[in-house]
């Protein structure tokens, strides 16, 4: 037996924790946000401001509740889940009323100090509520229709309210993420296939009720060469960069696509292209096995806990990372729409890299109690 | 804990399951990845370069025109103009009240300013005005901190130091219009100019030259961030003309208090035309920047149409400066020079009754008289004998009635009467009154002043024929190789141009001759000639025979006087210049065109370069 065994997890000190942490995974968040910090400095034309310096303070602080949250009792946040999801959902209905508009969409709420954009605290809110409802059903429940209904409603209501707003990225990493914990729960296939072709069915009223922007998303990214210079130019002008990058790229900050202002929003959403413009497929590569890494990390723990709500908190919060990575690496790549999902801890913005931070918090968290057992009722049923 | 078990294998497998997806689909952007940046790598490269490179075309400075001296007719001047960088002006109202404190800012201009800037992007300069004078460049200059955004930018203007002097021969240069646009990338700078006449026009591809280019890294928004590479272009040709700018001024002045006129002088050797003026003419500046309307239409609204150049396109009936060409086809035809013939002051042909100029008849008249005293009657008969196609075929060999494909656009080709066109243009069949018409120069007769000075040239040069032009390979130096046997011979036997030129002497030379008052008495530059009265209007019947006769023209209104001609050339003995002198209603050729003649051959003879003449006597 290890030292590590011989600790129960239920009375560990915080000390103890601390040395539970998982230095590596620490290690490789840290040189994800060095390459953004990088590339933001690049973005900058070689300056911290405007951009990277305030990442870095964003990092740090971001860093510090991270590990606060890793530190913290596991029990905490199954006990509270349906509380932190309440708390989301209030202040995301409130952005209906009391949101500013920004970038054209309702996502924003204006506090004091800082903007607080509610759907991306959903994201972890909403993992945390599906982890404890499937911690306490047995297999046998999952295969009940009515035991879904109340996880379907906590899935739809936020999903409806962030597409409201519109947000339309943001909706599907919801709607994916919580599939995920679906699939991980037990729930059987043909209810996901049956879903899929409910989806399908709706696509024309969907439609319908899109916004125009949304719909021209959409068309640009079935023919983004109809129009370079109108809907389809952030597109063509992301993959001319990428391409253009060649296997070794052009060098750092000299990404003539970037630097140059042809690459939209380089510092957010099409940070990757700038990346792989000045780094080239070698470096591409290297990023997406970092990243590749990260996910695989993220399985290892979650087959690693004791626990069920552990297990679907990691998966689920690896998943919701893993979505993010994807969606906005194949969007600027051209393989899906331009959804407005930004690269996790590399694009330039507060809150994302919030919502991942607090993520890999409870990833971190899990792990340190990895040993703990809890019952299906929340009472640690190891002592 | 058995179902506790099922669960965590159920999860183990479904969560595998998710994992191997995640990485797959991980893999898949790594594929695409590959593919983007290694397979199709080459293209988007292209694509790259396309967006950051932009090609500019770098204007060539346009050739030179000068004269056959070197002396400069048509040059590049500096054009200083001050421009305004928007974002650098930060408030462009204020800026642009400032700077009129400073040099004067027209109302209209400050507007058009304030206009372009709201359209432009801020970092396009914008033109506030052109063609600054020195002293207001170095007052913007010395005001230059009070100034931001504003700045003196050099740009190239064609500038013509002789103004209105050979402004027909030079034309112009304007701002290229829609429909000159040739896809050549060059003609569509903003600013750039084309010649819109004259020689510029001619000589226009030359002139040009070749664009060079700069290729510029520029940004999204087309702001240059710097050059990548520079190919200077080939600057315009200079054009070395065959005129003589001080001869060409000397003639201007010397017409200019005519209302129209036109005269040619040409080498008779070469056919290098020495001074080709048109009157009244223009100031070819104007066009560089653009004429306002005002001036453009005061010019297009003229009756004398400064614009068109009346020494090539202005077609005049030559009265009795054809006489030379029917005299050479009586002689060419075997009519004797003795052929005499009794002038009682009109012949009658029919029921007509055809004067002469000289109301109580020249008398007894030979050939040498009548070409002398300009006698009708001697010229009636003459063409009675040959008929007009005779008189025709002769002339055309002068060179009437045919373009003479000069450099220059907008040659007329003049015309003179045959049998067979005058079936053709009326249906109708020649009628011998007007073989008579024909034969003193007027009737459908019509020839510029070009042709007439051609037609002279070929007489009195040994019967080649030369062909005019304007421009030349290099300057004069005074040993040109000039060889007038080049040209192909017109045919016309030697003993015909040797009684023409004789008979030419006399009308100017001998006491009875009708430009006797315009002989030249300096030694070895006599000038030989014929002078021309050309009637505008038909001298009616009742006017002839009422009280007080044939009106004198300064009796007439203008518009219907004689227009007054003369074809000459100097030195008489061994001619070297021929000059045509038209000026429009200026009544007789004697009284008018006729001294203006002869102080251009005066003027040309004394320019002569002294080299030339050793070389000429060296030849002899």
């Amino acid at each position: 037996m290890s030292t590590r065994d011989r600790l129960n997890p239920a009375t560990m000190t915080l000390g103890q924790r601390f040395w539970q942490l998982n230095w590596l995974l620490i290690l490789m968040i840290c040189s994800l946000a060095a390459v953004g910090f990088a590339m933001l400095y690049s973005a900058g034309n070689g300056n911290f401001s405007p951009w990277a310096e305030r990442q870095i303070v964003r990092f740090g602080v971001g860093l510090f509740v991270m590990l606060t949250i890793a530190l913290t009792d596991i029990r905490i946040w199954l006990r509270y889940a349906y509380v932190f999801y309440a708390i989301a959902f209030v202040l995301l209905v409130s952005v209906e009323f009391a949101g500013t508009v920004g970038m054209g969409a309702q996502r924003w709420i204006g506090l004091k100090f800082f903007h607080l954009q509610p759907s991306e605290l959903m994201k972890i809110a909403l993992v945390l509520a599906l982890a404890r409802y499937f911690h306490r059903l047995s297999l046998d429940d999952v295969t009940r229709p009515t035991h879904l209904l109340f996880p379907i409603l906590l899935v739809v209501a936020p999903t409806a309210l962030v597409l409201r707003q519109p947000d339309l990225g943001t909706a599907l990493l919801l709607l994916m993420g919580s599939a995920a914990i679906f699939f991980l729960a037990g729930v059987r296939l043909w209810k996901f296939v049956l879903v899929g072709l409910i989806g399908l069915t709706s696509i024309p009223v969907v439609w319908s009720m899109l916004h125009t922007y949304q719909k021209n998303r959409i068309m640009t990214f079935l023919a983004p060469e109809s129009d370079p210079l109108g809907a389809g130019y952030h597109i063509l002008q992301s993959k001319i960069a990428l391409g253009s990058g060649g296997v070794f790229g052009k060098g750092f900050m000299k990404g003539t696509q970037s630097h140059l202002s042809f690459l939209p929003e380089m510092q957010t959403d099409f940070i990757f292209t700038m990346y792989a413009e000045e780094f080239g497929l070698v470096g591409g590569l290297l990023l997406i096995a970092l990243y590749a890494a990260i996910v695989i990390y993220g399985f290892a723990i979650a087959m690693r806990s004791r626990s069920h709500f552990g297990r679907l908190v990691a998966m689920g919060v690896s998943t919701t990372f893993f979505l993010y990575v994807f969606m906005n690496i194949a969007m600027v790549m051209g393989l899906i729409p331009v959804v407005g999902v930004p690269l996790p801890l590399i694009s330039y913005g507060g809150t994302a890299m919030m919502t991942v931070l607090i993520g890999f918090g409870l990833l971190m968290n899990v792990y340190v109690h990895r040993d703990m057992r809890i019952s299906r009722y929340g009472e640690n049923s190891d002592s | 804990m058995q179902p506790e078990k099922l669960r965590v294998k159920a999860f183990g497998r479904r969560a595998a399951v998710l994992a191997g997806a995640k990485i797959a689909l991980l893999g898949g952007l790594c594929g695409r990845l590959y593919y983007l940046q290694v397979l199709e790598s080459k293209r988007y490269q292209m694509l790259a370069d396309e967006n950051r490179i932009n090609l500019r075309l770098l204007a060539p400075p346009r050739g030179h025109i000068v004269d056959r001296h070197g002396a400069p007719l048509a040059v590049n001047v500096q054009n200083y103009r001050v421009v305004m960088v928007p974002e650098q002006a930060l408030d462009v109202q204020e800026t642009l009240e400032r700077l009129n404190t400073i040099i004067n800012v027209s109302e209209y201009d400050r507007r058009r300013v304030l206009r372009e800037a709201r359209r432009r992007r801020a970092f396009v300069p914008i033109t506030v005005r052109e063609n600054l004078r020195w002293e207001e460049v170095s007052r913007i200059e010395v005001n230059a901190p009070d100034l931001p955004g504003i700045s003196i930018d050099v740009g190239q203007s064609r500038h013509y130091p002789n103004g209105d002097i050979a402004a027909h021969v030079m034309g112009y240069v304007a701002a290229v219009s829609e429909k000159d646009q040739t896809g050549d990338p060059l003609l569509e700078l903003p600013g750039f100019r084309i010649g819109k006449n004259g020689v510029e026009r001619q000589y226009d591809l030359a002139l040009r030259g070749t664009a060079g280019n700069s290729q510029v890294e520029v940004n999204a928004i087309g702001r240059v961030i710097k050059e990548l590479e520079r190919a200077e272009g080939r600057p315009g040709r200079r054009v070395v003309l065959t005129l003589d700018a001080d001869l060409q001024r000397f003639v201007t002045e010397r017409l200019s208090s005519h209302r129209r006129a036109a005269s040619v002088v040409i080498d008779v050797r070469s056919g290098e035309v020495l001074s080709m003026v048109s009157i009244p003419s223009f100031d070819p500046n104007g066009f560089n920047e653009g004429l306002d309307a005002k001036t453009w239409r005061s010019l297009i609204e003229n009756p004398d149409s400064p614009l068109s150049n009346k020494a090539i396109s202005g077609q005049y009936a030559p009265g009795s400066t054809f006489k030379p060409a029917v005299m050479l086809a009586a002689l060419e035809n075997g009519i004797s020079p003795d052929h005499s013939v009794f002038c009682t002051g009109f012949m009658e042909l029919g029921d007509q009754r055809f004067h002469c100029w000289h109301k109580h008849g020249h008398g007894l008249v030979n050939m040498v008289d009548a070409m002398r005293e300009s006698c009708d009657v001697y010229f009636y008969e003459l063409a009675l004998k040959l008929g007009v196609d005779r008189i025709a075929a002769v002339s055309r060999q002068l060179g009437l009635g045919t373009l003479l494909d000069i450099d220059l656009p907008g040659e007329s080709a003049g015309l003179i009467p045959t049998r067979a066109w005058k079936r053709e243009q009326y249906g109708k069949p020649w009628l011998k009154g007007e073989t008579l018409v024909a034969a003193i120069g007027q009737g459908y007769v019509l020839t510029t002043p070009l042709q007439l000075a051609v037609m002279t040239a070929r007489a009195v040069n040994g019967g080649y024929a030369v062909l005019p032009r304007l421009t030349r390979e290099t300057i004069d130096d005074g040993n040109d190789p000039i060889d007038v046997t080049a040209f192909p011979h017109t045919g016309i036997s030697k003993r015909s141009r040797q009684l023409l030129m004789h008979a030419l002497d006399e009308a100017v030379n001998h006491p009875r001759g009708t430009a006797y008052l315009s002989r030249l008495t300096e030694t070895g530059h006599a000038i030989g000639g014929k002078t021309g009265t050309a009637q505008v209007r038909r001298i009616t019947m009742v006017e002839r025979e009422s009280e007080s006769g044939v009106r004198k023209n300064r009796e007439k209104p203008w518009r219907e006087r004689d227009h007054s001609l003369f074809v000459g050339y100097a030195p008489v003995d061994r001619p070297v210049y021929a000059v045509s002198v038209v000026v429009e209603h200026g009544g007789g050729g004697s009284k008018t065109a006729a001294p203006i003649a002869r102080d251009i051959l005066r003027e040309a003879q004394r320019r002569r370069a002294p080299g030339q003449l050793a070389l000429e006597g060296k030849t002899q």
